[in-house]
């Protein structure tokens, strides 16, 4: 395929990913709003104003990093496990193993789509945010670096999620009993540095910390972890899911018979 | 002619052990209308998956336009339309965002899909719906929505797999007047159907695939020409006397229903020359069944035996 067609088959993808959650606005941007707001209203005003400060702030401006974060990671990952595991239910994904799809672009067209509805989401969440607490911004690169990147490691994820589902209830199980554990023990709510040190080595297992920590400090300038080591651990896991999630499609796993 | 479509030694052993296809050698010429049938299971399906990448052959070699899909899979790809047994687009979209997008898979700029997606969707009584879910549409309007979605990139071989199944007759033959008219434009059609019917009158070359082999493969008129033995059903005038004829099988199903079978050697006249000597007059006369069918059943018949 030339550059050209390739652009366009990615755009294609792109293009019906995004129409996909936009025509579902409701079901897709609106509940992050309204879950953000009541962390906010109990954990921040009510619970946080009895808690005091972390890290040096208020514990609202602590968990605000965080809860956007969350946000992202739970809507970039369910929103490629859903629409690539309904493409598969419905067998419209044959639509494009029928064309001269490269199978990179498939992958980076419903990656992108995560990635959009994940960001979105997270900027909608921020809007939020504004209503309850005022933001501040230390390095806006590293905001905008630490979302963009977690996005794409939940948006593979949940591609490989969608690949090996075989029902609708597959592509639950991950975010309920893995996704949602890891993100509340991922250091949204809390510094790990407050854990017993065993339990702060513990903790630094979890990608999600590394995540959470380098989108904190681009907004208060504060992080439980090195910067360059959770960029690092981030970089790992996005070359890690892309090669499963090529190797996936490329061998036709579940797409094929 | 360019073979559209070079078959070879094609075998297919699915996950435990189901032997789909057992060593298929076919050939397509371009701008032919061929028929590819047999009964349900007998990897007509596999064959087309085989063909459109969705299945992953055991064994063989398959050429479209001369690129084999082994080493120039997207070049092969880009010549081939499918039109799928099942409904596989998206319910939740619209006629007309299926079919940009579909193009642009295939590389088609934006804009000129979506004229091409406004021409077949008129060329197909689809326009009206082109904005609505497609969940919306009848069985024939999806149908036919398969159809202009193969058509977008322009493919120079579109594959129909039971296009027809669940259409009614007025809308079946419409469909089969809008593939004629694809073919006339040079596009090399290959159709699977249980309508055999449709099979001899649209296509001009023919394989009958049994249990994963190919049992026959000939042009349409070869094997027709097979057919020795016609059988007529002749409606009588009741009240008429018991008719004896010589030289033909013949058989009273009831007082007024004659069954004659004429070889093609015989006269048909000769029958009616018999009948009116014996003051017997006819009302009306038909086929028994569709010749194809006759010949499509003895074919698998004989698989069957030779398989025992």
């Amino acid at each position: 395929m030339s550059f050209t067609t390739t652009r366009i088959a990615l755009s294609s993808i792109l293009h019906k990913e995004v129409n996909r959650f936009m025509r579902i606005w409701v079901q897709t941007l609106v509940p992050p709003a309204i879950t953000i707001s009541l962390y906010f209203v109990i954990f921040g005003s009510l619970i946080g104003k009895r808690i005091g400060e972390m890290g040096g702030f208020d514990y609202m401006s602590f968990i605000v990093p965080g809860l956007i974060m969350m946000s992202v990671i739970t809507n970039s990952y369910s929103n490629v496990a859903s629409s690539f595991f309904s493409a598969k239910w419905q067998r419209n994904v044959e639509e494009m193993l029928v064309a001269p799809v490269p199978n990179w672009v498939i992958v980076a067209g419903y990656v992108g789509g995560g990635m959009a509805r994940g960001i979105l989401v997270g900027l909608i969440v921020t809007i939020v945010a504004l209503f309850f607490v005022d933001i501040q911004i230390h390095n806006i690169w590293v905001i905008i670096a630490t979302v963009m990147l977690t996005s794409a490691v939940f948006a593979l994820g949940g591609l490989i999620n969608a690949v090996f589902a075989g029902s609708f209830d597959d592509i639950s199980i991950i975010p309920t009993f893995v996704l949602t554990p890891l993100t509340y023990l991922g250091g949204v709510f809390y510094s790990i540095s407050l854990l017993p040190e065993f339990w702060q080595g513990v903790s630094k297992i979890n990608p999600i910390v590394y995540m959470v920590n380098a989108f904190r400090y681009g907004f208060l300038g504060i992080s439980d972890v090195s910067l360059a080591v959770a960029f690092s651990v981030i970089g790992v896991f996005i070359v890690t899911l892309f090669a499963i999630a090529m190797y996936l499609i490329s061998r036709g796993i579940g797409l094929r018979s | 002619m360019q073979a559209a479509l070079e078959i070879s030694g094609l075998k297919k052993t699915y996950k435990g052990g189901f032997q789909a296809l057992k060593g298929i050698d076919l050939q397509v010429t371009q701008g032919d209308f061929f028929a590819l049938l047999g009964p349900n299971g007998a990897g007509k399906s596999t064959t087309i998956g085989v063909i459109t990448s969705l299945v992953n052959k055991t064994e063989g070699k398959v050429c479209v336009f001369g690129h084999d899909i082994d080493s120039e899979l997207d070049k092969a790809k880009s010549f081939l339309g499918l039109v799928p047994q099942e409904f596989n687009f998206n319910q939740f979209e619209a006629p007309m965002k299926i079919l940009v997008n579909q193009a642009g898979y295939y590389g088609v700029d934006r804009k000129v899909a979506k004229q091409r997606a406004e021409k077949y969707l008129k060329q197909l009584d689809l326009w009206d719906k082109h904005d609505q879910p497609s969940r919306n549409l009848s069985g024939g309007m999806k149908r036919r929505l398969m159809i202009a979605r193969a058509l977008m990139h322009e493919p120079k071989v579109l594959i129909l797999d039971e296009p027809t199944a669940g259409v009614d007759i007025e809308l079946r033959r419409h469909m089969w007047d809008y593939l004629r008219e694809l073919n006339s434009q040079g596009i090399t059609i290959i159709l699977t159907t249980h309508y055999l019917e449709e099979a001899e009158m649209l296509c001009r070359n023919i394989a009958i695939i049994d249990k994963g082999t190919i049992v026959e493969n000939t042009d349409m008129k070869t094997l027709l020409s097979q057919l020795h033995i016609e059988t007529f059903v002749l409606d009588l005038k009741p009240g008429a006397a018991q008719p004896q004829l010589q030289d033909v099988d013949h058989r009273l199903l009831d007082d007024h229903t004659l069954e004659v079978d004429i070889a093609k050697s015989q006269s048909v006249n000769a029958v009616f020359t018999q009948l009116t000597e014996q003051g017997i007059e006819v009302q009306s006369m038909r086929n028994k069944a569709n010749r194809l069918e006759e010949l499509f059943v003895t074919l698998v018949a004989n698989n069957d035996k030779g398989a025992q």
